[in-house]
């Protein structure tokens, strides 16, 4: 026994990092004990949480609790004053904003709404990292930049200019732009707020599809339950004729999808969906009220 | 009263800091890989082409107001021939560079905060970021390296149009022969009038105008009031720049050339 423990931890020891991190549960993404602080205002305080690949992590929390800082630390647009961040291994809090550059190939961010570049088209904006910050041939860039906004259902608006689309549009055009590269980490940031029922439901379909279908490890801040549980709750499936269809998952896909729950900046809860439908927390109970 | 002082000097000395920040990272991006040059081209275009039209106006007109007033002067000492002379230095060493540099503050200046504020407050610029982009190299580089070369070119040609505006005037208003006209402007120029005054200063206006556009559009926050605010503030505050650094360049270059 003691030699098979030994030998397993020699194995171990002798994988590269990359090859440690494509282990399926590998923790690609650790928040360490993080705070920051804007002058007198606490914004994060003490937070840890771990992503593990292919999981998901759902952020919630009221306006102001910390969400969305938490996903700008991740990518180095905040720096915490406090903590440890690690993205697939690499120690992140303390890099340059050029050393960031090549850990952000890695991850993708879909701002609040859609942050889509004004005056390029959908075309430009999806394809936006790999025509400007990679040597691929434009053809084969065309050709991925079609692939993803086919995913995403929105090929027929290839050419149209953003001011052009709807809510709805814009944030799948924002996830196809994220998704264009293929990063492993997709990090969405309210990507449903203030949409309708039935386009909120479209984007959080391409959620579940990106989650199962591209092993696409996610974070996703919201404010909106109903579009928690519905991403914690169901899973994406291929069918032999290619039809992708979303399904009620498995329970054991289910404890894949995390909730954290934060309040003035601390976690107050963190559990899977059955957790937190079972929690008497008073603050959590008013919220899922 | 100290602590409103302070707090004032505190967000001054904050402003300095972060503008030398920008034009010492914008210098970097000049001579450092990546180069958008398909951006620098645009930038020039806009920022060159796009503002003729005003220049080419601005400079006509100033030029043949300066002449019908210059005239009525110089007639009360039987020295309107020398009208040329007077026209001639005040285009090239004056009214050329800092009224194009004005005009441009109100143009392109106006224009890059609000965009930039624009990018800022839509998170568009964040999102350059999280896509690996610098915005410092992709927004910035290209329009400052535009408006240093483009300002100069226009000016030139401000000064061109201007000093013809006045010819306009002297020949058909105050009938001053064309010939006489003409080497008037010439006989009233040194050299130093024209690589000095004439084309040093345009350069120091062009990297203002654009350096504290940029400045204020990547600070700008608090959604479109923000934005507005943003725009008013590139505006006052590079007009009264170009208008300083006019009076310092001026003590400095007619040291150094005169």
């Amino acid at each position: 026994m003691a030699d098979g423990t030994a030998a397993e931890m020699n194995a171990v020891s002798e994988m590269t990092a990359a090859q440690v991190f494509a282990e399926p549960g590998a923790p690609v993404l650790v928040f360490d004990h993080v705070g920051l602080a804007f002058d007198e205002k606490v914004v994060l305080r003490d937070v840890s949480f771990t992503l593990l690949k292919g999981h998901t992590k759902i952020i919630l929390g009221a306006s102001g609790s910390g969400k969305s800082t938490s996903l700008k630390i991740i990518t180095g647009l905040l720096k915490a004053d406090a903590g440890v961040v690690w993205v697939n291994g690499r120690r992140v809090d303390q890099l340059t904003e050029r050393e960031m550059m090549a850990v952000r190939a890695d991850l993708g961010l879909i701002f609040q709404e859609g942050a889509l570049f004004d005056s390029l088209t959908v075309r430009e904006n999806v394809g936006y990292k790999l025509y400007e910050e990679s040597d691929m041939p434009i053809a084969d860039v065309d050709r991925r930049v079609e692939e993803v906004l086919g995913f995403v259902g929105m090929l027929d608006h290839i050419d149209k200019m953003p001011s052009a689309l709807s809510g709805g549009q814009r944030r799948r055009v924002a996830i196809a732009r994220a998704m264009a590269f293929k990063p492993r980490i997709l990090l969405y940031d309210e990507a449903t707020t203030g949409l309708d029922p039935i386009t909120a439901l479209t984007v959080n379909d391409e959620i579940i599809k990106l989650r199962d279908l591209e092993g696409v490890s996610s974070i996703i801040v919201t404010h909106q339950l109903r579009d928690a549980f519905y991403v914690a709750t169901h899973s994406a499936t291929r069918e032999p004729d290619g039809a992708v269809r979303i399904v009620r998952a498995t329970s054991e896909k289910e404890r894949e999808a995390e909730f954290v729950m934060l309040k003035e900046g601390l976690i107050v809860f963190e559990g899977d969906a059955d957790a937190l439908r079972r929690t008497t927390d008073p603050y959590i109970q008013s919220f899922l009220s | 009263m100290p602590s409103f002082v302070e707090n004032w000097l505190k967000s001054a000395a904050l402003e300095v800091q972060e503008y030398v920040r920008l034009v010492v990272a914008a210098m970097r991006g000049v001579v450092s890989r990546p180069i958008y040059r398909h951006d620098i081209i645009e930038q020039l275009d806009v920022i060159g082409i796009g503002s003729l039209t005003v220049v080419l106006l601005t400079g006509l007109f100033t030029g043949m107001a300066i002449t019908a007033q210059s005239g009525l002067t110089l007639d009360q000492f039987g020295a309107r021939a020398v009208v040329g002379r007077l026209v001639g230095a005040s285009m090239i060493k004056e009214l050329g560079p800092v009224l194009t540099a004005l005009m441009l503050t109100g143009r392109i200046g106006s224009g890059i905060a609000a965009e930039l504020g624009s990018m800022m407050v839509t998170d568009q610029i964040n999102a350059l970021r999280a896509l690996g982009t610098d915005p410092i190299r992709k927004l910035v580089v290209p329009r400052m390296i535009a408006g240093f070369l483009m300002t100069p070119v226009l000016t030139v040609i401000s000064d061109f149009v201007g000093i013809t505006g006045g010819w306009i005037v002297s020949r058909f208003q105050l009938q001053v022969n064309t010939g006489l006209y003409w080497s008037s402007v010439r006989d009233g120029l040194y050299l130093q009038d024209v690589y000095g005054m004439g084309l040093v200063k345009p350069f120091v206006f062009g990297f203002i105008i654009v350096t504290v556009a940029c400045h204020v559009g990547m600070r700008t926050s608090g959604g479109t009031a923000g934005v507005g605010k943003a725009t008013t503030v590139a505006v006052v505050a590079s007009s009264v720049l170009v208008i300083a650094a006019d009076f310092f360049l001026n003590q400095i270059l007619l040291t150094l050339l005169y």
